[in-house]
C-alpha cells in the first residue's frame, strides 16, 4: 500500500464533505450562541452571526424572571440525589453478578435488565400514582392516602431514576473483566466481603464510577416528561421545564430564551469534555453487549 | 481508535478472560457466606427496580383496564376492555399512531443513513479527526429541550431557514404552522439530533471488522464498492442493527420536541401517541384511556422492534 499521492488526494476529498458537514451540524450552535448575546431590539433583524453590540443583558433575564437560576438549584439537587443512589446501588449490584455467583443470579439479572425495555408510555401513568401515594410523605397517612405524597418535590423528581438497569448491566461488564484472583487473595487473608468490594474493588474500578455518574447525571438533567407531570409550581421546576415554560410565557423572546438553552447546555458540555471517553466508550459497549 | 475502545479496567492489570476467571469462583469460593452478601448486594437495586420498573407495567395493564380519574372520589372502576374497543376506533388515536409511524418513517432513513456516511468518514487515523468526530457528536450530549429552542428560532418567520429562503426572493415559510410542513420540519430537527450519537455507534461498528478481511478482498480484486458491499456491510449487520432497532423504540416515544416546537399542532399533525397520552392523562384525567394507548404503542412498537430485528439479522449476502 504505497501509492501516496493517491492516498493524498483520497484525504482531500473525505475531508472536504466532513467539513462541510461538521459545519452544518454545528451552525444551529452557532446561531444559539450569537442569539443569546444579541440585545432584544437587534434580535428580530438578526442577520448576521456576530452581535454588533454583545450584551449579556439576556443571561440575567433568563436566570431571573426566566426563573433559570431556581431551576438549576432544584435540578442539581435531584442530580446529586441520582448521582450517589446509581454509582453505589448499581455497582453494588453489577459486582455482585459479575463476582458473587449464586444459583439463580443470571435469572435475576436478566429480569432487572429486560425493565429497560419497558417503555416510559406503559410505566407514566402508574409511577405517577406510585409516587402520588409514597406513604407518610406529602400528607399522606401510612397507606399513602390523603396528601399528594412526593408529587412537587425533589424526591419525587428523583424518584424513577435512583438505580437505573443500563447501569447494573454496565457495572456487572465492568467487573466481568476483573480478575477473581484480587477478591481470593483478599479472602485468605481474611478480609469480609463489604471490605473486598469497597476498598479493592471500587478503588480500582473509578473509570466505570464515572460513566454512571455521567449518565445519571445527563439523564436527570435532560429529563423533561416526568417533571413536565409531577411539577405544578414554578418553585419546583428544573431545568428544561423553566426552559419549556420560559419559552411559552407571553411574547416568544429568543435572546433569553437562548441564553436559557446555552447556560443549561453548559454544564452537560463540561461533563462531556471531561469524560469523553465514558460518554463514547459507554454507549458504544452497551451497543455492542446489548 | 483512542474514542472508541471499550471499557476495561485500566489498573487491574492485563484483564483475564472473563469465563475462565470466573470458573474458580464458582465451585471453590462460593460459600454461603459470599451467597448472602451477594443477596444484600443485589437487594436494594432489585427491590428498587422491581417497585419502581416492574410494578407498573402490571399496575398500568389493570389501570388500563378501568375508567381511573384521580379526580373523582371513586377509586378505578373495572370496564372490561372497553377503553381497547374505543380506542382502536377513535379517529383521534388512530390518527396519532399514524403521525408516530410517519415521523419514525421520516427521520429513520435520513439518522441511519447519513450517520453511516459521516462514520465512513470519520473511520480513519490522522491528525484532527478527532475534532471532526466530537463536533458532529455535540447535538446528541445536548438536551432535546434546549436543541429544540434553537430550531424554533431556525424555523422562525425572521429566522435562519428564513433567511436563507429570502435571498432567492421566496415569501417568509411558517413551517411549524402548517400541517403540510410542520412533521416534516421536526423530522429534520430530529435527524440532525441523532446522527452523532448513531454515528459513533457505527464507527464501533466499522472499527471491529477485521482489517485482513479487507486485504484479503483486495488482493481478490476487489474495489472500493465490492468491498462495502461484501466486507462493510455484513460486518456492519449487528451495530446497524441495533442502531435501527433502539432508533425505532426512541422515536415512537417522542415527545419532548413535539410538546416545545408544535404542542401537536397544527390541527393535530404533530400529535403523536405519547402526546396524546400526556393530553389524555394529565389534561383530561382519563387515566384508563391513556394507559390503553400506552399498551397499544407498546404492544406495536415490540412488533414492529421484533420483525425488523428478525429481518436485519436473517438477510445473508
Amino acid at each position: 500500500m504505497a501509492h501516496s499521492s493517491k492516498a493524498h488526494t483520497h484525504s482531500l476529498v473525505t475531508l472536504l464533505p466532513l467539513a462541510v458537514a461538521t459545519l452544518v451540524v454545528l451552525t444551529p450552535f452557532i446561531w444559539m450562541v450569537s442569539l443569546a448575546f444579541t440585545s432584544a431590539d437587534q434580535a428580530f433583524s438578526a442577520s448576521n452571526l456576530i452581535p454588533e453590540s454583545p450584551t449579556t443583558a439576556n443571561f440575567v433575564t433568563a436566570l431571573t424572571s426566566g426563573g433559570l437560576g431556581r431551576a438549576m438549584l432544584n435540578s442539581s439537587a435531584v442530580a446529586v440525589i441520582v448521582v450517589v443512589s446509581n454509582c453505589l446501588f448499581a455497582s453494588m449490584a453489577g459486582y455482585a453478578f459479575a463476582k458473587l455467583r449464586f444459583r439463580g443470579d443470571t435469572i435475576v439479572f436478566g429480569v432487572l435488565i429486560s425493565t429497560a425495555m419497558i417503555p416510559v408510555s406503559v410505566t407514566l401513568i402508574p409511577l405517577f400514582l406510585i409516587t402520588k401515594g409514597i406513604p407518610l410523605a406529602g400528607g399522606n397517612d401510612l397507606l399513602g392516602v390523603g396528601g399528594f405524597g412526593l408529587l412537587n418535590s425533589i424526591g419525587g423528581l428523583a424518584l424513577p431514576y435512583l438505580v437505573t438497569p443500563l447501569n447494573i448491566f454496565l457495572s456487572r461488564q465492568y467487573f466481568l473483566e476483573f480478575p477473581d484472583e484480587l477478591a481470593e487473595a483478599a479472602r485468605t487473608d481474611g478480609a469480609g466481603e463489604l471490605r473486598i468490594f469497597f476498598q479493592i474493588y471500587l478503588p480500582l474500578a473509578k473509570p466505570l464510577i464515572a460513566t454512571l455518574g455521567v449518565f445519571a447525571f445527563t439523564g436527570i438533567w435532560d429529563d423533561f416528561l416526568w417533571p413536565l407531570v409531577i411539577t405544578n409550581t414554578d418553585s419546583m421546576n428544573t431545568v428544561q421545564l423553566a426552559l419549556a415554560k420560559f419559552l411559552t410565557s407571553g411574547n416568544v423572546q429568543y435572546g433569553p430564551v437562548l441564553a436559557g438553552a446555552v447556560l443549561v447546555t453548559v454544564p452537560v458540555l463540561v461533563v462531556f469534555a471531561f469524560n469523553q471517553r465514558a460518554f463514547i466508550s459507554g454507549l458504544a459497549d452497551g451497543g455492542i453487549k446489548g | 481508535m483512542p474514542e472508541t475502545t471499550t471499557l476495561t479496567p485500566t489498573q487491574a492489570g492485563p484483564p483475564a478472560d472473563p469465563v475462565a476467571a470466573r470458573r474458580p469462583a464458582r465451585r471453590g469460593s462460593a460459600t454461603r457466606r459470599t451467597r448472602r452478601i451477594a443477596v444484600l448486594f443485589i437487594l436494594p437495586a432489585a427491590a428498587y427496580v422491581v417497585i419502581f420498573h416492574l410494578f407498573p407495567l402490571a399496575y398500568g395493564l389493570y389501570l388500563s383496564f378501568t375508567n381511573y380519574d384521580p379526580q373523582s372520589r371513586s377509586g378505578p372502576q373495572p370496564v372490561g376492555i372497553s377503553n381497547y374497543t374505543k380506542i382502536l376506533t377513535d379517529p383521534v388515536f388512530l390518527s396519532s399512531l399514524a403521525v408516530t409511524g410517519k415521523y419514525v418513517l421520516y427521520v429513520l432513513p435520513g439518522a441511519v443513513g447519513l450517520a453511516l456516511v459521516l462514520a465512513l468518514l470519520v473511520n480513519r487515523s490522522r491528525r484532527g479527526i478527532g475534532f471532526f468526530r466530537t463536533a458532529l457528536y455535540v447535538p446528541h450530549v445536548v438536551s432535546l429541550t434546549a436543541v429544540s429552542m434553537v430550531w424554533l428560532w431556525l424555523y422562525s418567520p425572521q429566522g435562519w431557514f428564513n433567511q436563507i429562503l429570502g435571498r432567492f426572493g421566496a415569501e417568509p415559510k411558517q413551517f411549524l404552522l402548517e400541517s403540510s410542513s410542520a412533521l416534516g420540519a421536526v423530522a429534520v430537527m430530529r435527524i440532525w439530533k441523532a446522527l452523532g450519537g448513531n454515528m459513533v455507534l457505527l464507527l464501533a461498528g466499522l472499527q471491529s471488522i477485521s482489517r485482513e478481511l479487507y486485504e484479503a478482498a483486495a488482493v481478490d480484486g476487489a474495489g472500493r464498492w465490492a468491498q462495502f458491499r461484501y466486507v462493510t456491510l455484513p460486518g456492519l449487520r449487528g451495530m446497524l442493527t441495533y442502531v435501527v432497532v433502539t432508533d425505532i423504540v426512541y422515536l415512537a416515544q417522542s415527545f419532548g420536541e413535539i410538546y416545545v416546537l408544535t404542542r401537536g399542532g397544527p390541527v393535530d399533525s404533530t400529535t403523536t401517541v405519547n402526546f396524546l397520552i400526556y393530553k389524555q392523562a394529565f389534561q383530561f384525567n382519563d387515566m384508563g384511556t391513556a394507559s390503553a394507548m400506552g399498551f397499544v404503542l407498546f404492544a406495536l412498537i415490540s412488533a414492529v422492534a421484533f420483525v425488523s430485528l428478525r429481518q436485519m439479522m436473517r438477510t445473508r449476502s
